[in-house]
């Protein structure tokens, strides 16, 4: 027997312990079954739901918002990022602001933005936008930073322009920095939009499911929506990671 | 009739001058970092289509020397001509100590070759031939669509110094080389230097921290003192090229090679 063969297989140990450990706790009925159901009855409604339900399209709105709030967080940042990036004095001068706003929790953004753009998609969109762009800033602009002297001065040696320099050395260098930016913001966009669909007065979204589903006790749906939303970052961050492995193919090499 | 045969004298001479007209002349050079003065009033001529090294103490000012002259950082005070003359638009070749950090990860190494060109502005078909032209010259046998953190340190080196070499710089610097790679590769990157060198006759610089492979490589040899550095001395050393492992055995190059290291010794002991 080829035991290499099967550590292939030792992802999955954790899914099935979990599942086993689940389905005994459901038998044994050491929790209220109201309040855990079984996992088949969970995966019937995710089933169900994904597919001739409503949670397909809550999903599907999930997803949109937080794809839109990366994209309008990564235009607005990568090129900011790049600018504050070539200039330290520049970063220094504003970095405290940055330093901040990183650290407010983007929740207690909601009201502002509430004032601004009233209940509707712009406030979810734009806060979540808000939260990313500042974490796509921030890793951008350390990766130009923190280009290697040794390659700018390379191209500068070879007649390379300043805007040359900035173009084809600053910003392949930063790539692997904007990249874990976009990874991260894209994760932090998700929570934000999640949460805010759960209390700034929505009709879908995967945060509305869940919140709607609990408030009718509707407990199998409830965890359906969970998992569809664990599926979604999950789902995003492998996107995001395979994208990077192919343009960044360089990176920690 | 007689002014025409006058003038043609005039231009050979004007060529025999050119000749041997140092190609770059330092004068009242100066530099400063915050707590030490490594150049003070400097005076130095780089001589023409000569293989020069630069030898001294570490921490003398060996790089800053040639950053300066390359232009990538200015001095404070001072001025160094090119074939008297101060415009910079002089094609320079630079092959730097790290070339791990010197070579661009995320083009090719047939990219990072022909990078140079493409600054220049060099139309695409070209550069192919450019580049195809310095690997066939030097006799490379790399794969050129790797990317640099697929090949060895090597590798790598050498082709940051096909990079330096396909523009057909004017002046060639070398900062300590070949300091990362190990023992038998930098035996084969010697020889290569030496090839280029006998084939094009430019102008080069080398740094280097290996007094035996400073006078093996060189014409001449700068001495420099602990900073502010002075030229302690201006070494000879004109056996004929190629020059082999036989070369290091005559008594030429073991007596330069003595000298060299007396008076490293007497200025590394002043310190
Ligand atoms: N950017 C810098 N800022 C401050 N000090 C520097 C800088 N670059 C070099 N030095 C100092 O200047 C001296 C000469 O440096 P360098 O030219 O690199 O010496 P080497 O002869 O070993 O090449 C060293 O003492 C070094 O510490
Ligand atoms: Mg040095």
């Amino acid at each position: 027997m080829n035991w290499k063969r099967l550590e292939i297989l030792l992802p999955f140990v954790g899914v099935i312990v979990l599942l086993v450990v689940w389905s005994f706790t459901v038998w044994l009925r050491i929790v209220d079954p109201v309040l855990l159901p079984s996992p088949l009855s969970t995966f019937k409604a995710l089933w169900a739901g994904m597919f001739h339900g409503k949670l397909g399209i809550d999903f599907l709105k999930t997803v949109e918002r937080t794809i839109y709030s990366t994209f309008f967080a990564a235009i607005i940042a990568i090129p900011l990022g790049i600018l504050l990036g070539s200039s330290e004095k520049l970063y220094r001068s504003v970095e405290f602001l940055i330093d901040f706003f990183r650290s407010t929790p983007a929740s207690a953004m909601f009201p502002l933005f509430l004032v601004l753009f009233g209940v509707g998609d712009r406030t979810k969109i734009s806060v979540a936008a808000f939260g990313a762009a500042l974490v796509i800033l921030f890793n951008v602009a350390y990766g130009v930073m923190n280009a290697r002297k040794t390659r700018i001065l390379a191209a500068k040696v070879m007649g390379a322009s300043r805007t040359r320099v900035l173009w084809d050395v600053m910003l392949m260098e930063s790539m692997p920095a904007t990249f874990v930016g976009l990874r991260n913001g894209v994760s932090l966009a998700l929570v934000i939009v999640v949460v805010a669909e759960m209390f700034i007065g929505s009709v879908d979204g995967l945060g509305q499911r869940v919140f709607e589903a609990q408030q009718m006790f509707e407990m199998p749906d409830m965890y359906a929506a969970i998992f569809a939303a664990g599926a979604l970052g999950y789902g995003l961050n492998l996107l995001f990671l395979s994208i990077e492995r192919r343009f960044v193919h360089w990176a920690g090499k | 009739m007689q002014p025409a045969v006058k003038l043609e004298l005039s231009e050979k001479a004007r060529a025999a001058a050119t000749r041997t007209a140092p190609h770059v002349t330092i004068r009242g050079l100066s530099k400063k970092f915050s707590d030490a003065t490594i150049y003070d009033n400097f005076d130095f001529d780089i001589p023409r289509g000569k293989l020069m090294s630069v030898f001294g103490p570490n921490g003398c000012g060996k790089s800053t020397l040639i950053n300066m002259i390359a232009g990538l950082f200015p001095a404070d005070s001072g001025e160094i001509l090119f074939d008297g003359q101060p415009l910079n638009k002089i094609k320079f070749g630079y092959v730097f100590q790290n070339y791990r950090e010197a070579v661009f990860p995320w083009l090719s190494a047939f990219d990072n070759i022909a990078y140079p060109l493409k600054v220049m502005g060099v139309p695409k078909k070209d550069r192919v031939v450019k580049v195809e032209k310095i690997v066939a010259s030097l006799n490379v046998k790399i794969d050129l669509k790797l990317y640099p953190y697929q090949m060895s340190g090597g590798q790598q080196q050498l082709v940051s110094i096909m990079r330096a070499l396909v523009v057909d710089p004017e002046i060639l610097f070398l900062d300590e080389p070949f300091s990362a790679l190990d023992y038998e590769m930098t035996l084969f990157m010697r020889e290569q230097l030496q090839r280029v060198f006998q084939e094009t006759h430019t102008t080069t610089v080398l740094v280097s921290h290996d007094l035996e492979e400073a006078v093996y490589l060189s014409d001449r040899i700068l001495l420099l003192s602990r900073h502010p550095a002075r030229a302690v001395e201006f070494v000879h050393y004109d056996a004929p090229r190629p020059r082999t492992d036989k070369t290091m055995t005559e008594s030429d190059f073991i007596q330069t090679k003595a000298h060299c290291l007396e008076i490293f010794q007497r200025e590394v002991r002043k310190g």
